[in-house]
């Protein structure tokens, strides 16, 4: 695919210290946001309405979609690990651990609470304005000042 | 293809949004998480911050977060535009006033504090992280649902 990767060629020092992706890359994840922008919508997991009902317990479509993609991707990690498949430019996949710390209690409640109010969680935030629901511009506005507010508290907050 | 137009079952959904996390990992050789991107794009605004979280963050090996959310708002005009035979609002009506506004502004706030404090978010960790048996990913999954399901029965006759 390209050559940048082989470790002799003089462009893999570069390479490392700039950690950028490649163009296809680039095109790959492009389409694969498409991928999944066509989803949010037709699925309606962006809509607001999908995720209060979620939260009333008066519909179990979230739950079974979010369900059977944790099982999809489940199955598929087992898959990509037992035969040790590789990406297309031929590096290793491998899945880094988040962590545990208090924020993933804290910051998770935290998160919960706002995908509540605002019927959105990162993904459909991008998926509402893209189809033109402009008000949902106000809240990506407020998640990046709540991301700008924990970048700030970061050093003060229980880790 | 009369289906196609209509809202799309939920084995379907799910199956195809389970399917990002491999196809993201083959094609792309990237895990799939969408709320790094609010760090990414604030790394940008401000490189030289006083702040660590944006200054020393790799804003470069981060890029493809802002194109993945760019692609993410094109799919989703194309299946509300070309695709949805009788597309529906993602916000009710209510939304449109001062007090709609405010919910969506604080919110949203919730949203980029909580996922950046919690690592991640329902693609991130409730997805990718659960698929590869991160149990942090669970826990934080379960409050996730704990916050959701607090604000919508506590606060609910106020809220909605």
């Amino acid at each position: 695919m390209n050559t940048d990767t082989q470790p002799s060629s003089p462009e893999s020092t570069e390479a490392k210290t700039r950690s950028g992706s490649s163009p296809t890359t680039y095109v790959m994840v492009l389409l694969m946001g498409i991928y999944l922008g066509i989803l949010f919508a037709k699925s309606e997991v962006a809509h607001w309405q999908r995720v209060h009902d979620m939260f009333l317990f008066r519909e179990a479509h979230m739950y079974l979609i979010i369900g059977t993609a944790i099982v999809v991707a489940m199955i598929s990690m087992l898959i990509i690990k037992r035969f040790a498949i590789k990406s297309i430019d031929g590096k290793p996949i491998t899945y880094k651990p988040k962590p545990y710390h208090k924020g993933v209690i804290i910051g998770g409640m935290l998160f919960g609470a706002g995908w509540a109010i605002t019927g959105a969680c990162p993904g459909p935030i991008y998926a509402q304005i893209g189809a033109g629901e402009w008000l949902a511009v106000l809240t990506l506005i407020g998640a990046m000042l709540g991301m700008f507010a924990y970048a700030a508290l970061k050093p003060k907050l229980p880790h | 293809m009369e289906w196609l137009l209509q809202p799309w079952p939920w084995w379907l959904s799910g199956i195809l949004i389970g399917l990002t996390v491999p196809l993201l990992y083959l094609l792309a050789g990237k895990a799939f998480g969408i709320s790094t991107s609010l760090q990414e794009a604030g790394a940008l605004c401000v490189p030289h911050s006083k702040m660590e979280y944006l200054s020393k963050f790799d804003r470069i090996g981060g890029l493809w977060t802002l194109v993945f959310a760019f692609g993410i708002g094109i799919g989703s005009l194309i299946a509300t535009r070309f695709l949805s035979a009788d597309p529906k609002p993602f916000l009710p009506e209510s939304f449109w006033s001062v007090s709609g506004a405010i919910k969506l502004i604080v919110g949203g706030f919730l949203i980029g504090f909580g996922t950046r404090y919690a690592g991640g978010c329902t693609s991130g960790h409730s997805i990718t992280g659960i698929s590869n048996l991160n149990w942090p990913s669970l826990l934080a999954t379960i409050c996730f649902f704990a916050g959701g399901l607090a604000v919508t029965w506590g606060l609910g006759s106020l809220l909605f």
